[in-house]
């Protein structure tokens, strides 16, 4: 498999006030179209910002990063959001949701940035919601599902756009041990059926079973990186 | 037009915070549309086109008097049907606080001809033509004093001293009550009409001069020319006139009070100035309380850019949705105020001048009270809005 994610000599350093904090130290990473890893880590390792910087959500103080033959620590602030409204869906712990809009809305977020007409964005977001087994509840409102509902309607939102990367952080950490279940066996058919690569950040050593590698961070280094049997 | 569901959701997410917004600048474009309507009245130009009665008054300014002669002059200039005449009193009944429920006014003898619209029974007319003390009440005002005919009252004078008394203090016998023919002329109610004779033989000042000359034309299309001819009778003399129409003249006796254009100003910058701090306060806080979601629409695509826009949009929408409906509830109840002030006052409705003005007030006021909180999401780093710093 080729790679989609190549990291090199990545390095992150956050200011905080007159101190400098390393978070990251000359990573060098590659990530295969198709994978699925688990990020794990102790608080404070650096798994998070590794994400970010994966999702292009920050920029790296250096190094390189390519991202689907795209150089994305070269790509100014607005080509970047442009980038990854094509090329990443987010799953976040605390799901993420807009309160206030239906669950059919939420997952058509990203297609208001394509120029799809209204008729086509609601059709999308069906299938979508169809995917993740709750079309039945497209019209709810965020606070009328479950946690483990919200969840999967927050993954319907990441895969809307058909993106190729997925980057996922703790996306089982606030749900019962069943959702937990159903959210990573959604996680695991998306990226076997569908071909997503996934980035999943987790504490939980049996969600990170889900996962075709582990990826092991401390201080800011790779550790180890190991293959799920 | 995509955003708008977006827009409007995140406008009404907080539903009870963002009706009471909405009420206050409700109430503010009401303010504006009333009072805007009330500088419109002031600040149109003079024209008596078409009205059958003019009032002549002191070019100068209304509590200047006009001499008597000037009665013959008018009533010989051609289109001039009749002349009445009368003059301000200015007192109340039993306490101060009652002057405005009753308004006196010292009238001669034609002054009932040139208002037929109040009506008055024959023998009481009669009783008003025969007794030198006698006054005429509006059923309005007779109601709200307890007044009934055959009492006789004491009026205390703010200007005018009473040679027989001695004082300000004026007694009249009420001899009839008049009535307003149509329900919109009501505001009529609230007078009191007494002889010219007794006020002018009794006064120890001004005798042989007038308040205001109320000419009505044969024709209302020749009002204009018959105004002209009017005011040029005493052009360059010591006592020039103004010939309006009663509208005007109402208005120009509120205009004593000061400058209205600059009052109204005033008054709207203040609602205005407080509107912005209000709703402004209203935004950031709306804002504040959405960072993190800001920060997922910057996460799935949303561009530094479209952030601002959504964020002003709201803003804008906001004031525009409270302004509109308040103009339109000033719309509403413009011809409900001429109706109710019983045809003392006749507001012109909103027109396009003042919307165009209220929605380039509203637009501006949403981009003053939108900039900052669009910044604001605009400049949120997104791992930092996700991490809650």
């Amino acid at each position: 498999m080729s790679a989609l994610v190549e990291i090199r000599n990545l390095s992150k350093v956050y200011e905080r006030g007159k101190q400098k904090v390393e978070v990251l130290h000359h990573i060098d990473l590659d990530i295969a179209k198709g994978d699925f890893f688990a990020l794990m880590g102790p608080s404070g390792s650096g798994k998070t910002t590794l994400l970010n910087l994966i999702g292009g959500l920050d920029s790296p103080t250096e190094g390189s990063m390519t991202v689907g033959g795209e150089r994305i620590d070269k790509l100014s602030e607005g080509a970047l959001a442009k980038w990854r409204s094509s090329h990443v869906g987010f799953v976040f712990q605390f799901y993420n949701l807009l309160p206030m809009l239906s669950a059919q809305k939420n997952v058509e977020l990203p297609l208001l940035l394509t120029k799809l007409s209204a008729a086509e964005r609601k059709k999308r977001a069906g299938i979508a919601l169809q995917l993740v087994g709750l079309a039945d509840r497209a019209s709810h409102k965020p606070t009328e599902l479950s946690g483990g509902q919200q969840q999967r309607v927050a993954i319907a939102r990441a895969i809307v756009s058909d993106p190729d990367l997925l980057v996922c952080d703790e996306p089982t950490g606030d749900l019962d041990r069943q959702s937990a279940e159903d959210v990573l066996n959604l996680l695991q058919m998306l990226n076997r059926d569908h071909g997503k690569t996934i980035i999943m950040v987790t504490h939980d050593p049996k969600a990170a079973e889900h996962a075709r590698h582990t990826l092991h961070l401390d201080k800011g280094t790779l550790v180890e990186q190991t293959t799920v049997a | 037009m995509k955003y708008f569901h977006l827009i409007w959701a995140a406008l009404f997410r907080r539903k009870t915070r963002t009706i009471f917004t909405l009420l206050s600048v409700l109430a503010a474009f009401l303010l504006f549309g009333m009072l805007d309507a009330v500088r419109s009245a002031f600040n149109a130009p003079p024209s008596a086109a078409g009205v059958s009665r003019l009032v002549v008054s002191s070019r100068i300014s209304i509590i200047q008097p006009l001499p008597q002669s000037l009665l013959t002059r008018i009533q010989a200039l051609p289109g001039v049907k009749d002349v009445a005449y009368a003059n301000w009193f200015g007192g109340y009944y039993q306490e101060p606080k009652n002057q405005n429920l009753m308004f006196q006014i010292a009238v001669d003898p034609n002054y009932l001809d040139a208002y037929p619209e109040l009506v008055l029974p024959a023998d009481q007319r009669k009783a008003f033509n025969e007794t030198r003390t006698g006054a005429i009440l509006g059923e309005a005002a007779a109601k709200a004093l307890n007044l009934k005919i055959g009492d006789k009252i004491p009026i205390k004078g703010a200007i005018f001293t009473n040679k027989a008394s001695g004082d300000t203090t004026w007694t009249f016998d009420i001899v009839g009550i008049f009535k307003a023919a149509e329900d919109k002329q009501r505001g009529q109610e609230n007078q009191m009409l007494f002889r010219w004779d007794y006020f002018d033989e009794g006064r120890t000042f001004g005798n042989g001069t007038i308040g205001w000359y109320i000419a009505r034309v044969n024709d209302p299309n020749d009002s204009d020319k018959v105004a002209a001819a009017i005011d040029a009778l005493s052009a360059n003399s010591d006592h020039e006139t103004k010939t309006q129409t009663e509208q005007a003249f109402q208005l120009a006796f509120v205009k004593q009070l000061g400058d209205i254009g600059l009052i109204v100003g005033a008054i709207m910058a203040a609602v205005f100035f407080t509107l912005i701090l209000l709703t402004g306060n209203t935004m950031a806080q709306a804002v504040r309380e959405r960072i993190p979601e800001l920060a997922v629409l910057k996460t799935i695509g949303f561009s530094n850019k479209s952030v601002l826009g959504l964020v002003l949009a709201e803003a804008i929408l906001l004031i525009v949705l409270g302004g509109v409906l308040g103009l339109l509830l000033a719309q509403v109840l413009l011809p409900a105020v001429n109706a109710g002030s019983g045809g003392r006052m006749n507001f012109p409705p909103i027109g396009g001048s003042t919307w165009t003005l209220g929605i380039a007030l509203m637009l501006g006021i949403g981009l003053v009270v939108g900039v900052l909180p669009a910044l604001r999401g605009m400049r949120l780093r997104i791992v930092d809005a996700l991490a809650g710093r």
